[in-house]
Order: structure tokens, then C-alpha cells, then sequence
């Protein structure tokens, strides 16, 4: 189990300044949140923080190590991803064995047929999905192997970009059920981006608010139900969550 | 396709560990005999492959389906027209058109061969690596293609032969020259297209070195487009064989390259009409029917289409 650590994180896409000294911290083995509206720099933090974008100023570290210092080999190692379109994160010429073996070949890691068979079996998945490609797969089980993808090089951190958003509500429960049995099986770290507050409501400890680049405030789970936020712009946010949720 | 939403239970998983790995010679055998399936049901691609099946099966033959040898010359016989002992006549040699027409077709097929293969690494390799790099390395990857591009291939291709002396080799050194660019713009093209989609990204936190992720994820991208583009440049790597041929600086006689006839029997055209017709038929039909095997790839390798099989 690893904290995260992540301050004053900027970064600026020509004269636009995206993220302005982002700053938030995760304990070790916690669910942080990450919610805001559209563009505000929710998924852009965790692009940042995972060096899959490098032009960003200020630091992050994983465990007592900046992102920058560690080798791609490191990293890959501390911190994995999984994205929001589990039909855009499977290559599509790819079988779910290539899919799983490939970061094993790379890192080097041996024993590969008993860790793809384990990583199957953590997500709930028959082995015998090895030899199907992803066209051959729902929504939901294309997500299962995404996160087998990402748990196979056994990460500390899982960074979870908006992982429920493209399933319809049931398989959306199975994966956020599955998220949460992981995460206490394997000490595993998560920042998950969300837009939905009923989900950080059931999976985090604790959540930060974004606008615009900035994080407004820091809010424990508990806040949501009261609505105890005390920016304006954090209390419209779970107002109108509450209200939508009301009117359901 | 989209079955079942909730997970198998577990308990099946152990048998099935114990099955062992399968092989992917077969999978890749079966996808080549659907693909050949699908090729025969339309016409023109059928046409395409039947006549693209005769070439390779005349090249391979050549010796045996010869009457004559196509070098031996015979004074007494010259310009005679078409008849049972010369099929298609014979030319100002006395050589037998039809002989020299089958072993042609090794040259033709030579040609082919060898371009292709320097052509279509080539093309993907620079095409990939301008997409997936971007930035600098595409500006001067792209520049020195747009360079290629803008020479007309066949003068491009005299100006190479002129420069390493006229002969068979350098006409293919040449024409691989200048077929090139058009393949690595269409690679590029294909790479822009998903170089930021997210299994791109996942091979990148997995720690695939650049090498790998263009080898292993983006060059599976762009090979169907790719090989649709190659067997339709075959029918203009063709042509451009025959045109050096015909001006003298490809294929040398008394080598039997189809261009190469045609430009000896331009001077006994008015009277021995098949000494330009034959070879112009043969390459009319084998570019022809590369052109349309090109356009019956390309709906085979729709991935639409791939989806249903």
C-alpha cells in the first residue's frame, strides 16, 4: 500500500492553462474522488500524474518516490489505469491473451500462464476468454479485462478514469462491487474521476471537487448526504446531485 | 456477439486452465480461407485471383508450358503470323511470341515480388513512425515524402535507371523508389487516427518502448488499408516496368520482358499485329486483374466485415 501525493500540479496546453496548482492528498489503501463538470480537469490530473502527459509542473509522488524519477519499468509497476470506454481500451486485433500477456513480455515477469488464468480469475472471467477478442465480449466483461490488464503487473495504485461510466446501471454495480472486493484483497490505492456522486458516495473515503482547473474543496463521504460542503460552487454540485437523485 | 452480462461462476475456471494453449498457425489459416471464400463470390475479384492463379501457375511452369525457347532465334522464320506450331506467331527474330510471353511472366512476377517487399516496409515504417511521433519527426518524414511525391514516378524512376545504368535490377531499385510515398502517407494517415485512443495509452503504462507499440499495436492498425493500397499499386508498378522496358531502360534484351517486346514490335506493328498485341493483352489483363483483387481485398478487410466472420 502506497500514499499518493500530488502538489501543485499545473500545466498549460499552449496560453491555456488547463490545471492550476492541483494539489490533494490519498493515504495509503483509500478511494479518492475526483467530480466535477465536464473539462474541468478531472481525467487531465490522472493523464498528468501517470506521465502519459509530461509537461506539468509541480510533483507527484507514490510511495516516497516522484513519478518523474521512476524508470517506465518502476512505474508500471506502482500505477496502472483504467479508462473510461472499454470499447476503445482493447486493441481490437488483440485476443484477451495477447491483451494480458503483453505487460508481462515486457516487464519480464515469468509464470505467465498461471498469472493470466489468476488475473481472469480476479475478475470474475472464465479462462477460457484467453483465446476471444474483444469484439466477442460486452461492455462489462471488456471492463473486467481491462482491470485484469491493469492488476496483472501488480500495481499499488489503480488510477480509474470514469471505469462506470460507459456500462448501463447493472453491470455498473457488478464493476464498482468488483473495484471495491479488489481493492481489499490486494491493499490497492485508487483515484477514481467521476462525474456521478452516488458512486463516490459508495466507493470513497473521500472526494475532492474540481472547477475549472482547481480543486475547490476536499469533502469527506459523509458530506454528501447533508450537503456539507462550504464553497458555493462544491454545494451547488451535490445539490444538484441531490436533487437529481430525488427526482429519480 | 454480446452475450451474457453477468460473470461465469468460478468454478469452471480450473478445468480450463488445464486445457492447454492453442495454436495460432490454424486461426490464421482459417481467416486466409474465409478471405479467399469471400474473394471468390464476387465476380470481378474472382476474375482478379483466377488470373493472378495463371500467372504464378504459368511462372512456375514456364519451362514445361514453352513450345520453344524464347532466346533461340531462327532467320527463316521471322514475322510469321499465329498458327499451330507459333501460337501467337513469331517476331522479327523468329522467336516464338508465345514462349517468350510464359517466361516473361517470371520477370513480371520478379518485378512485383521485389518491389512489394521493399515497398511495404518502407512505406509503414516511415508512415507509422511520422504518426505515432508527431512533431518534428513527422514534419521531416513527411517533407522528404512530399519531396518523393512530387516527381512523376515514371520520370523519377528514368532519372534512378539513367543514373545507375539501364538493367532489371536497377528498374525495380527504381520503382520501389518512387512507390514508396503513397504508402507511408496512408500508414500515417491510419496512425493519426488512433495514436491517442486509450489502448495506446495502456501499452504506454504498461511500459512498451515506442518500437513495440508501433510494431505490436499500430502496424496490426494500418496493415489491411495497407495491403489493399499495395495490390492496387501492383497493376502501376506493372505498367511502370513495362513503360521503362518500353524505353529501352529496364528489362535489357534479350531478356523477354513484356515492355520490352512491345518496344522491339512497335517497328513491325502495321504488319505483324501480334507482336504488340499479346504482351499489351498480358499486361493489360494481369494489371487489371490486380486492380480488381485490390478492390475485392479492400471489402473483405472492411472491419465491418471482419466483425461478421
Amino acid at each position: 500500500m502506497k500514499p499518493v501525493v500530488i502538489s501543485d500540479l499545473s500545466v498549460a496546453f499552449g496560453a491555456l492553462r488547463v490545471l492550476h496548482d492541483v494539489s490533494f492528498d490519498v493515504a495509503a489503501g483509500e478511494c479518492f474522488g475526483l467530480v466535477g463538470e465536464s473539462g474541468s480537469g478531472k481525467s487531465t490530473v490522472l493523464r498528468c500524474a501517470s506521465m502519459l502527459w509530461s509537461k506539468w509542473t509541480g510533483e507527484v509522488r507514490i510511495g516516497d518516490r516522484s513519478v518523474r524519477e521512476m524508470s517506465a519499468a518502476d512505474r508500471c509497476r506502482t500505477l496502472q489505469m483504467v479508462f473510461q470506454d472499454p470499447f476503445g481500451s482493447l486493441h481490437p486485433r488483440h485476443s484477451i491473451r495477447t491483451v494480458l500477456s503483453e505487460p508481462l513480455k515486457i516487464q519480464n515477469i515469468p509464470d505467465r500462464d498461471d498469472r493470466m488464468a489468476q488475473a481472469l480469475c480476479d475478475v470474475g472471467l472464465p479462462v477460457d476468454f484467453l483465446d476471444r477478442y474483444p469484439h466477442q465480449l460486452s461492455g462489462g466483461q471488456r471492463q473486467r479485462v481491462a482491470i485484469a490488464r491493469a492488476l496483472i503487473v501488480e500495481p499499488d495504485v489503480l488510477f480509474l478514469d470514469e471505469p462506470t461510466s460507459a456500462l448501463d446501471v447493472s453491470v455498473q454495480a457488478e464493476i464498482i462491487n468488483l473495484l471495491m472486493r479488489l481493492r481489499g484483497e490486494k491493499g490497492l490505492t485508487y483515484v477514481m474521476v467521476s462525474h456521478d456522486l452516488a458512486v463516490i458516495d459508495h466507493m470513497c473515503d473521500r472526494f475532492a471537487v474540481m472547477q475549472a482547473g482547481r480543486v475547490v474543496e476536499v469533502l469527506n463521504r459523509e458530506a454528501i448526504a447533508g450537503n456539507g460542503a462550504t464553497q458555493a460552487y462544491a454545494r451547488d454540485l451535490i445539490d444538484a446531485s441531490l436533487e437529481y437523485e430525488r427526482a429519480l | 456477439m454480446m452475450t451474457e452480462t453477468a460473470p461465469r461462476p468460478e468454478t469452471d475456471t480450473a478445468t480450463a486452465t488445464a486445457t492447454p494453449r492453442r495454436r495460432r498457425t490454424p486461426q490464421a489459416l482459417k481467416t486466409a480461407g474465409t478471405l479467399l471464400r469471400f474473394l471468390m463470390r464476387q465476380p470481378p475479384s474472382a476474375f482478379g485471383l483466377v488470373v493472378l492463379a495463371l500467372l504464378v501457375g504459368t511462372a512456375i511452369l514456364a519451362p514445361v508450358l514453352a513450345t520453344h525457347d524464347p532466346y533461340v532465334q531462327n532467320l527463316g522464320e521471322t514475322l510469321l503470323p499465329p498458327s499451330g506450331a507459333h501460337f501467337f506467331g513469331t517476331d522479327e527474330l523468329g522467336r516464338d511470341v508465345y514462349s517468350r510471353l510464359v517466361h516473361g511472366s517470371r520477370i513480371t512476377l520478379t518485378i512485383i515480388f521485389l518491389v512489394t517487399i521493399v515497398v511495404g516496409p518502407i512505406g509503414l515504417a516511415v508512415g507509422t513512425a511520422a504518426g505515432y511521433f508527431g512533431g518534428k519527426v513527422d514534419i521531416v518524414l513527411m517533407r522528404v515524402t512530399d519531396i518523393f511525391l512530387s516527381f512523376p514516378s515514371l520520370i523519377l524512376s528514368l532519372a534512378f535507371v539513367a543514373a545507375l545504368g539501364p538493367s532489371l535490377n536497377n528498374a525495380i531499385i527504381a520503382i520501389a523508389l518512387t512507390a514508396w510515398p503513397p504508402i507511408a502517407r496512408l500508414a500515417r494517415a491510419e496512425t493519426l487516427t488512433f495514436r491517442k485512443a486509450d489502448y495506446i495509452s495502456a501499452a504506454r503504462l504498461q511500459g512498451a518502448s515506442p518500437l513495440r507499440i508501433i510494431w505490436r499495436s499500430i502496424v496490426p492498425m494500418c496493415l489491411p488499408s495497407v495491403l489493399i493500397r499495395l495490390t492496387l499499386n501492383m497493376a502501376t508498378v506493372i505498367l511502370t516496368a513495362a513503360g521503362l522496358g518500353f524505353l529501352g531502360l529496364g528489362a535489357q534484351p534479350p531478356l523477354p520482358e513484356w515492355g520490352a517486346m512491345i518496344a522491339t514490335g512497335r517497328r513491325y506493328m502495321i504488319d505483324s499485329w501480334w507482336l504488340v498485341t499479346f504482351p499489351g493483352l498480358a499486361i493489360l489483363a494481369v494489371s487489371l486483374a490486380f486492380n480488381l483483387l485490390g478492390d475485392g481485398l479492400r471489402d473483405a478487410l472492411d472491419p465491418r466485415q471482419m466483425h461478421k466472420r
